[in-house]
């Protein structure tokens, strides 16, 4: 079914993809990917280029195909039996998929959040801690408690678990969760952080934080971030792409996507047709 | 207003819920009935155990006044300290001056029927408290097994009578006897003990846990985290749930074939039993192993692995400290029916009467439950009491266990 779609998607080509006027090469980009699982493929054909200076935004209905994309991105696919990634996937021009990548590095450098928080069943400070100590990025205790506090501080958590660190992390609201698993993804240094729909666990004011937690962090990293909400999209990206049945429909800046789409289905989507 | 009966006022809705109410009730009282019956049973067991085991604890003794200051045993204190004092005391003539005490205050015929090792139990008391040798004391000495029969009231009628007369004149009495859990096997039921049954059972279950533990939770591990899931693994799994199914002696029948194929000399061994018992008890750690494994969520894997953690670093980090209670709870589960487990111990040779506690893995021994077998297999009625005393020490090292167990388990145990 996702293969017999016409390939209708609106191409924009080469020059426009790299963003001249922002004058800026891409972080990350994909070139014609396509994902299977076993025989059953679920991202077609898709080709981008994600900026560090803007937060990207992947929305479409469920079962499109944002999370294989996303899990590409830092080869979390690798985990799953059967998945299978074909195309190429560039990270500062370097192919992610070739052999000879450390995987390991790659997803210190890529660094991802999860739908649910998931932090580790260990104290909030060891939760911080974990990252750089198994990529040995502190020397002494002083260097990784200085690093656990500049993580807590970005993530906006520092304030309200300094007094508490020792204190486990699961311990904390499902919001205060979720930013930890940011300040873990913060402390490895990262320089993309892959958000797969954070907020859909979280409350309005929990969500609006880690929103706000985004737009502080946009510029440092580059962030891509998959929503089901278009709200969201709106409100933290700059550049917003619309998949649909495992193709990437329309790429664009987020104002013109939801002012002005191009395509006739990012205009069903986004009018509500259908969801 | 309308008058119609609000749907809770109807009297079908009435009958449904009286219905929905009684069979409640008949479920609590089912229940209710089954813990109390298991309890029940387990406080039968345990009374009965108790009561009979009591007895097993105690030896008939006769108190021998002994004045070693006027006898001059000729014995260097210093020689007291020495391993081979027993035979220093013997060579110095303590049988002789027991038997000559006994018979001056408790007459020629209770003499005889001291029993012929009741030296060796002064002798111990000597080397514990050497300043005995310069005073007048009161040893209480094991009787012979016949005296120790008629005390209970089996035997000839001559000798109940005897021992009627010497319990009147406070001569004879069954007293706690703490070297029950210092001395190992005998043929005399006066002389037993269970340390050297007990020993033995410890030393088996260490080489059990040395040997299953890490091989059960390193197969638990590879099967769940790495190894690719295909018919091969299949097999392995399938193979690995019969073998906790397969019965116990058959694993007697290959530490038979094989183990003492290979070491011939370590017949009765720890060594090998604990070797034969690793095998039953590997199958439980990797099945529990595998299930604990399988309950730690896939996101902390995730999570770890996202910021580059290796599956090495994630399955020693995460997975396996979040899988440890559960794996211990197997592990123990597997340890403890290891431990009262005795056809296989009977195939490799640990049925064997070994008369000293082994001091090492490779010397001859034997296991608790074995020792239980042997001892409910005698004639003499003393050996009754002794095989319930071996039974209450076999549960107290379960309990100790299993206690072990949870506190283990709520150690490590974490929540998220
Ligand atoms: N582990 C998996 N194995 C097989 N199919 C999968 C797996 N994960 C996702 N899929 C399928 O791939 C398609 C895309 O899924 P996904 O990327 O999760 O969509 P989205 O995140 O856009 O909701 C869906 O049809 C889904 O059923
Ligand atoms: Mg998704």
């Amino acid at each position: 079914m996702v293969t017999t779609l016409p390939a209708t998607a609106t191409m924009l080509p080469e020059s426009e993809l790299s963003d001249p006027q922002s004058g800026l090469i891409p972080k990350m980009s994909a070139r014609s990917v396509s994902v299977y699982y076993g025989a059953k493929q679920a991202v077609d054909d898709v080709s981008i280029d994600i900026q560090t200076k803007y937060v990207t935004a992947f929305i479409g209905p469920s079962g499109c195909g944002k999370s294989t994309f996303l899990r590409a991105l830092n080869r979390m696919n690798d985990t799953i039996p059967g998945a299978r990634v074909d195309g190429e996937i560039m990270l500062d021009g370097e192919d992610i998929y070739r052999s000879g990548m450390d995987v390991v590095h790659l997803r210190a450098r890529v660094g991802m959040v999860f739908q649910k928080p998931n932090p580790f069943p260990k104290s909030i400070y060891e939760n911080i801690a974990y990252g750089p100590r198994i990529h040995g990025l502190a020397e002494g205790k002083a260097e990784l408690d200085a690093i656990v506090e500049k993580s807590l501080r970005r993530a906006g958590l520092w304030e309200e678990v300094k007094d508490r660190l020792a204190d486990s992390g699961t311990a904390l609201s499902g919001g205060q969760q979720q930013r930890l698993c940011i300040a873990r993804a913060i402390a490895v240094d990262p320089e993309v952080i892959l958000m797969d729909e954070p907020c859909s666990a979280l409350d309005p004011i929990a969500t609006a934080k880690i929103e706000e937690l985004i737009d502080e962090l946009r510029g440092r990293y580059a962030i891509v971030i998959v929503t089901h909400s278009m709200q969201q999209a709106a409100r933290v990206s700059q550049r917003t792409a619309f998949f649909h049945l495992g193709k990437m429909v329309e790429y664009g800046k987020t104002s013109d996507i939801f002012t002005n789409p191009r395509e006739e289905r990012t205009k069903d989507y986004i009018t509500g047709r259908y969801g | 207003m309308s008058e119609t009966a609000l749907p809770d006022r109807t009297g079908a809705f009435q009958a449904r819920l009286r219905k929905r109410y009684a069979s409640e009730r008949r479920f609590k009282a089912l229940g209710l009935c089954a813990v109390l019956f298991s309890v029940g049973v387990l406080a039968i067991l345990l009374v009965t155990m108790t009561m009979n085991g009591i007895g097993g604890f105690q030896r008939a003794e006769l108190a021998v006044p002994v004045d070693f200051s006027k006898a001059e045993l000729a014995i260097d204190p210093q020689r007291l300290n020495d391993k081979d004092a027993i035979q220093a005391l013997e060579l110095a003539g303590l049988p002789l001056l027991i038997d000559n005490s006994a018979e001056q205050t408790l007459g020629r015929k209770a003499a005889d029927e001291l029993g012929s090792e009741a030296w060796r139990e002064a002798a111990r008391d000597i080397i514990a408290d050497p300043s005995l040798l310069k005073r007048k004391a009161v040893l209480n000495l094991p009787t012979s097994k016949d005296l120790a029969s008629a005390l209970r009231g089996d035997g000839h009628e001559e000798l109940r009578a005897q021992a009627r007369d010497l319990v009147a004149k406070g001569q004879l009495a069954r007293n706690f006897d703490p070297g029950f859990l210092a001395r190992a096997d005998a043929t005399d039921a006066q002389m037993v003990g269970i340390w050297g049954a007990l020993k033995g059972s410890m030393l088996t279950m260490f080489v059990t846990l040395l040997l299953a533990f890490p091989v059960g939770v390193l197969a638990a591990l590879y099967l769940e985290e790495y190894a690719a899931k295909n018919r091969w693994t299949e097999i392995i799994e399938v193979s690995i749930n019969n073998l906790a199914a397969v019965p116990s002696i058959i694993f007697g029948l290959l530490g038979l074939a094989v183990f003492l194929w290979i070491f011939p000399n370590y017949r009765s061994a720890p060594l090998i039993g604990g070797m034969t018992l690793a095998l039953m008890t590997m199958p439980v750690i990797v099945i529990s192993g595998r299930n604990a494994i399988k309950a730690v969520p896939p996101s902390i894997r995730d999570g770890a692995l996202a910021i580059g953690a290796s599956p090495v670093q994630v399955v020693f980090h995460h997975v396996l400290p979040l899988a440890l209670p559960g794996i211990l709870t197997g592990t123990i589960i597997g340890m403890a029916r290891a431990l009262g487990e005795t056809a296989p111990l009977l195939m490799i040779g640990m049925r064997a009467f070994v008369a000293t506690p082994p001091d090492g893995f490779t010397s001859p021994a034997t296991a608790l439950p074995v020792q239980i077998f042997l001892w409910s297999d005698e004639i003499d009625r003393g050996f009754v009491e002794r095989t319930s005393a071996a039974i209450i020490i076999l549960l107290i090292f379960l309990l100790v266990m299993n206690g072990l167990a949870i506190y283990l388990r709520n150690r490590f145990e974490k929540k998220w």
